[in-house]
């Protein structure tokens, strides 16, 4: 295509997706399609996991293969499709937001892309040679008699979380040193405060899971002894590693949801948000404290039962930023003039289904409540609700909020509300039963099980079903739209911040000349402000 | 335009804001994430050392041969700031001669390096020998592994001092440079510290 068609803001050619290209617009469409690819895999596994699981009975596949499933499903919903898709609605939005044309190392930001789909693809083939079968944490010492694919799994995740890493520099280089003249870091938009926070948090604890599986790689492959008890190694010590890094990680797949979620609601309540700078300070709280309770994973390993408490006290503590930001988004709707379009939906279902995560992770951070439910199903139903009900659901708020301005179209809004409902009942369905069949005593990552928890579990595969079901009209609507959906202009949703300023999709420099900033992101209802966007 | 040629694209020139560089932010956020790497190895070799100890093996290591390494680090570490000072002059010479000097250096460091590693296995003590050897090895190979890369790196800039490439006001490939190896250094005095002191 042409310079001057491309300049032009016109839909650019799909061939530049496929190669090395260094515009953070094409690297954040490039991660948001391969991890929704992704996606659909790791649902895929979820689907054969819940055909299992209909009833009783090891039917569909035996113990070792359900191990398998289980490890890959999770493994490739949290490394190849939530944390990598956070990074890429960061690329494409974080440097629009603030008023730049480009991330701070562009090179870097395409390494980061490109580390992906090796990675993924090398995850996939260990399917064929033994895949990885220890769960997603990869406990000893199963992870080590494991078949080759566990290897394969580890040299995957190291990867990306390299990839991860190198995101993280590039996010918050850009942020503290590209802001647009006069924003200052209490004029940021909430999105950018999340990925700020995310990012400090990716820098500290992903390289110790790069150690870690460093360790574990080492031991499979040259035979050094970190967790081979006979010699003196320690599984233990392989928890504290892993867990340092995986608790932080749930935190880096809520905090850029959450600060979408920030983006979504004044839009379509037409109001300020309610409590900015408490929003971004409560973000960095989070991702502070976040650091510092890993071992609340570890209540039942036999740790020193002193030592559980103040993480036990720790992990609650987190709930007050976290109520926070969830009463200030109540606020911010209340009396708003709320337009109930999809991403609004999904950001609402967002407070809804997160608001019973975040609850049943209090629950759990009480050291009583959790030597009885660690490793049942409670846990399983709280984390889904959590990832699913919240991240997923901002995803989703995130993809049709930004769908006018990536592609320049505007999607279909009955189907979006269509996906939106299916979604919703879809996904309350599958996971409400499974805290019964915890609090009942179901165990975790068991292809067979007792007989009453049948109900619960066939309750959840129906669910799961309709869930499965429920991408179909979004990726019908994504590809249908995206190809002859009507034109969006600038700003469809009216909306205050810096990337509605300029075309959708924005010219390949972003913005013709530098923004000025005359108001705030969230300066709704202001009638000066009104009269300036009236003609967008 | 504000185009630099690295790529950077900030044509509003609004990387001025908190008066920091990008290149050298950058370098220290990726430092911070290898202070966590090491600090995971660091943290599997001090908790072997406590809960499943082997003194035999700990006595063969050999202070004064690393000790004598140490020196040659620290030392490399000084003439890259030699170096870093003499483009700050403007003097390309120099910076190549403190370049090359800082090779030699790391150069003589990882000999002293993989020679204590050849007696040490030649006494027994191996990666897969013990939990003591697996993780002394995997630590000091992974700081050795980091030293190496930086002499490459040492190497590519030097070549670029020899093309003119630096000047008393374009500096920043040496001085971010210079950080990656100080970084080491800083690394190697903990990891000597710990394991050959304590």
């Amino acid at each position: 295509m042409s310079v001057q068609a491309e300049a032009m803001g016109q839909k650019p050619t799909w061939r530049k997706y496929l190669s090395w290209n260094t515009d953070h617009k094409v690297i954040g469409v490039q991660y948001i399609v391969t991890t929704f690819l992704f996606f659909v895999i790791g649902g895929a596994l979820a689907m054969v996991i819940r055909a299992e699981l209909a009833q009783p009975g090891s039917d569909i596949v035996n113990g070792v293969e359900y191990n398998r499933l289980l490890t890959n499903h999770g493994s490739v919903m949290i490394f190849l499709w939530i944390i990598p898709i956070m990074a890429g609605f960061a690329n494409y939005v974080l440097p629009l937001m603030i008023g730049a044309q480009d991330m701070a190392f562009p090179n870097l930001n395409a390494l980061s892309f490109w580390l992906i789909p090796p990675a993924g693809i090398i995850m996939m083939t260990s399917f064929f040679v033994g895949a990885a079968e220890s769960g997603w944490t990869t406990y000893v010492p199963l992870s080590l008699t494991a078949p080759f694919g566990q290897t394969l799994w580890a040299v995957s995740v190291l990867l990306l979380g390299m990839s991860s890493i190198i995101g993280a520099v590039n996010f918050v280089t850009t942020t503290l040193t590209m802001r647009t003249k006069g924003m200052g870091f209490w004029d940021m938009p909430l999105f950018v405060w999340s990925m700020l926070a995310t990012s400090l948090m990716i820098l500290i604890a992903t390289p110790m899971l790069t150690a870690g599986l460093v360790l574990i790689a080492m031991d499979r492959v040259v035979g050094t002894l970190f967790f081979v008890v006979q010699a003196g190694g320690d599984p233990i010590f392989w928890q504290n590693i892993f867990w340092f890094y995986s608790h932080p990680a749930v935190y880096i797949m809520i905090l850029p949801a959450m600060g979408i979620i920030s983006e979504v609601i004044p839009v379509f309540s037409r109001k300020p948000i309610f409590g900015y700078k408490a929003i971004a300070i409560s973000s960095m709280a989070i991702s502070i404290l976040g650091l510092l309770v890993w071992a609340h994973h570890m209540f039942t390993s036999g740790m020193n039962p002193a030592l559980r408490v103040p993480y036990m006290i720790t992990s609650m503590i987190i709930a007050v930023p976290t109520g926070i930001k969830i009463f200030s988004w109540l606020a911010t709707m209340w009396d708003g003039k709320l337009e109930l379009k999809t991403p609004m939906l999904f950001a609402i279902g967002f407070l809804a289904m997160f608001l019973i995560g975040g609850l049943t992770g209090i629950f759990l951070a009480a050291i009583p409540i959790d030597l009885h439910v660690h490793d049942t199903y409670f846990v399983v139903a709280h984390l889904h609700y959590v990832l699913f009900g919240g991240s997923v659901s901002a995803v989703y708020a995130g993809l049709y909020y930004w769908f006018p301005k990536i592609t320049g179209r505007k999607y279909n809004e009955p189907l979006g509300k269509a996906h939106f409902w299916m979604n919703f009942i879809g996904a309350n369905l599958t996971y409400l039963p499974l805290f019964l069949a915890g609090l009942l005593g179901m165990p975790r990552r068991v292809a067979d099980y007792s007989p009453e928890f049948a109900t619960a579990n066939m309750l959840a595969t129906i669910g799961a079903i309709i869930l499965g079901a429920s991408t179909l009209p979004f990726l019908y609507n994504a590809i249908v739209s995206w190809a002859r959906g009507p034109k969006a202009g600038d700003n469809p949703w009216r909306a205050l911040t810096l990337e509605w300023t300029t075309t959708s999709p924005p010219p390949e420099n972003n913005f013709d000349s530098p923004p000025v900033l005359t108001h705030g992101p969230y300066d709704y209802g202001d009638p000066i402000v009104q009269l300036e966007n009236q003609t967008s | 335009m504000g185009t630099h040629a690295t790529g950077y694209k900030d044509p509003f020139n609004s990387g001025k804001a908190l008066g920091l560089n990008h290149t050298k932010l950058g370098m220290w956020l990726f430092l911070a994430s290898e202070v966590m790497f090491f600090g995971g190895l660091l943290s599997a070799f001090l908790h072997y050392r406590v809960s499943a100890p082997a003194p035999v093996e700990d006595a063969l290591l050999d202070i004064t041969l690393v000790g004598i390494n140490t020196f040659i680090l620290l030392t490399s570490s000084f003439t890259v700031v030699l170096g870093f000072g003499s483009i700050q002059a403007g003097n390309v010479k120099r910076l190549g001669f403190f370049l090359g000097a800082t090779i030699v250096l790391g150069v003589l460091f990882l000999s002293g390096q993989v020679y204590e590693f050849y007696s040490l296995t030649q006494e027994g003590l191996t990666l897969t020998s013990s939990v003591f050897g697996s993780s002394f090895y995997t630590l000091t190979g992974f700081h050795g592994l980091h030293v190496f890369v930086g002499i490459l790196w040492a190497s590519y800039v030097l070549l670029g001092a020899l093309r003119g490439k630096y000047s008393s006001e374009s500096t920043i490939g040496v001085e971010v440079f210079g950080l990656y190896w100080h970084f080491v250094d800083i690394v190697w005095i903990v990891l000597f510290t710990l394991i050959y002191l304590i």
